[in-house]
């Protein structure tokens, strides 16, 4: 086996017996991007030096007795966390040569525990999208099936985990943006519950929305990256003072006395027979693995598609308002008056997703319309959260398909915005909530493309939700295989 | 019509964007089409309903008064797309 197919838990085992270096370790994940990413297009950059630099340091710290389960592992990182030295361009023009002067915490994090980062991956420009096809340098394609789309927004993310380039990547998931591009892309991919991971560093877009979490090939992989950068975080205020977890000791057992919820709302019209397959193959194998089934309701499900899109633009046109072309960015240089500067430099450094997003949640903002679109939408979410509190009495996880279909080929929903916001209506509904959502394969479709599976759980119940998720993995036992990246 | 192509263009300006005639004949369409499938959440009743602005609500994030460090003026600089080593330089306003 080459050291680039090894899980975490497998190169952490080789490397703590002394089979292996980070090094060496290192050396053949850079060796892979070398010979695929000409056809993934995951990687928008990569650092070969310094990710070396960080190996050996990572040796060394291995040599001395002090690993930590991600010392020494390379992994892949969205584009939209500041790395400190390395540019982060968020997939847009606008940052195209930002170099940020700090390190997000996640990535502070990282390091401390002596991680190497092998490069930035792509997305969708500042995270608006669903299937990459929005970063104005790179599309990543879906390494089961070139042509067809990995996912959005953090297409590169899982595409470069998929690929075999690394094993674990950081992501980030504002409606879906972790969980999607997982399922799309055959890995596991978490969106913690929100305030558990330090959003410090992190590019904003909907900041009620936001949070960071790992995309990995298992569950194992998954909960050790989560243990490395959950936690209470002075530099963000919306940052939980929750005690942090274990979540590789959830990995245990089977689940009697677990009640797992089937929404039936989110088995509607629209949803791919192949997908309401792999799904219920996976009710039956948490059935055998001791759990109780049980049909619950979340009533304003069909709601959320609309709550999402004026919510996240509407903070969206607030956050992305200080690309002002002043103090970082990109500036038409040209000009002479200020509003010209603003205008010109907005214009010209955002790309039309944006552009839309910024429009509509300006207008849903704006002296008139605030009652009828924004509050009317935060009001939803209200009865959102509640419908989920109330699922929640009833069971301890939810069980759900994540995507309605598996992944579709470039370009063929890119001319329609509202059918690819559509897309994401089983997603959404999490960040909404602010409850933690984790996607996990299921199968495959009949044309080779992977299928996820989604379990959502109660605020701060990552517990159940990796316990739940390791039982779904280990009992559907799928045959090892690998992206026959042609 | 949900809204109308003035309305896009003064939306644009709020938001400090110049858009084409083609884009906002574009954009016009576009979002009338997403606004009408918004307007879905009116055959919802939430009066009384308070709004949601977060996931659980967090308040008074206080913290000690303390001097720590920060980056230096170089550092704040150097992501400055115009910039005299002082300060960032901007079109004059006045």
């Amino acid at each position: 086996m080459n050291p680039y197919e090894l899980t975490i838990a497998q190169a952490n085992r080789q490397l703590a017996a002394g089979n292996l270096s980070s090094r060496e370790l290192t050396q053949s994940c850079l060796e892979r991007i070398e010979a695929v990413d000409d056809k993934v297009k995951a990687f928008l950059v990569v650092t070969p030096e310094q990710a070396l630099v960080q190996a050996d340091e990572a040796d060394t710290i291995r040599a001395r007795g002090d690993a930590q389960p991600l010392c020494g592992i390379p992994l892949s990182v969205k584009d939209l966390l500041c790395t400190k030295g390395i540019v982060t361009t968020c997939g847009s023009r606008m940052l195209e040569h930002f170099v940020p002067p700090y390190d997000a915490t996640v990535i502070e994090k990282l390091k401390g525990q002596g991680a190497v980062i092998l490069g930035k991956v792509a997305m969708d420009e500042f995270a608006m999208g669903s299937t990459s096809e929005n970063c104005a340098f790179r599309v990543p394609e879906n390494p089961w099936k070139l042509g067809f789309v990995s996912g959005g927004s953090s297409g590169g993310s899982a595409a470069s985990v998929a690929a075999l380039e690394c094993p674990g990547s950081l992501g980030s998931d504002t409606g879906g943006s972790i969980r999607q591009p997982a399922s799309l892309c055959g890995i596991v991919g978490i969106k913690p519950t929100y305030g558990l991971v330090s959003r410090y560093g992190l590019v904003a877009f909907a900041s009620s929305l936001d949070q960071i979490g790992p995309l990995t090939r298992d569950v194992t992989d998954c909960a050790l990256m989560m243990n490395a950068i959950s936690g209470y975080d002075p530099k963000d205020s919306t940052s939980a003072r929750q005690e942090v977890s274990d979540y590789s000791s959830s990995l245990i057992g089977g689940l009697q006395g677990m009640r797992v919820g089937v929404p039936r709302e989110y088995f509607g019209e629209g949803l791919d027979p192949e997908v309401r397959e792999v799904v219920a193959h996976g009710i039956d194998v948490l059935r055998d693995a001791g759990a109780e089934i049980t049909e619950v309701s979340l009533p304003r499900t069909d709601y959320c598609v609309a709550v999402y899109y004026l919510i996240a633009t509407a903070e969206a046109s607030s956050n992305l308002a200080r690309y002002d072309g002043v103090s970082y960015g990109f500036r038409d240089l040209e000009v002479k008056t200020l509003m010209e500067m603003y205008k010109e430099t907005r214009s010209q450094g955002f790309g039309t997703e944006v552009k839309r997003r910024i429009l509509i949640g300006t207008y849903a903002l704006s002296a008139g319309y605030y009652d009828a679109y924004y509050k009317k939408a935060s009001q939803v979410r209200t009865l959102i959260l509640g419908d989920f509190n109330r699922a929640f009495e009833q069971c301890d996880v939810l069980i759900s398909p994540v995507v309605p279909t598996p992944a579709w080929k470039l370009g063929e929903k890119a001319d329609n915005p509202l059918a690819m916001y559509l897309s994401d209506v089983l997603t959404i509904s999490a960040n909404l909530g602010g409850i933690p959502g984790i996607s996990v394969p299921g199968g495959f479709s009949r044309d080779g493309l992977p299928i996820g599976i989604q379990l959502q759980g109660a605020h701060f119940r990552e517990d159940s939700l990796f316990k739940v998720a390791y039982n779904l993995e280990r009992g559907l036992n799928l045959p090892p295989q690998r992206p026959g990246i042609a | 019509m949900k809204i109308t192509k003035e309305e896009v263009e003064r939306v644009a300006h709020l938001s400090r964007l110049n858009l084409s005639v083609q884009e906002v004949e574009t954009m016009t369409g576009q979002l009338d089409t997403i606004l009408s499938y918004v307007a879905k959440l009116d055959e919802l009743d939430t009066t009384g309903v308070p709004a949601m602005t977060h996931a659980f609500s967090v308040s008074n994030v206080f913290r000690e008064d303390r001097v720590t460090d920060s980056l230096t003026r170089k550092e704040a600089l150097a992501n400055g797309p115009c910039q005299n080593g002082e300060a960032f330089v901007v079109p004059r306003i006045i």
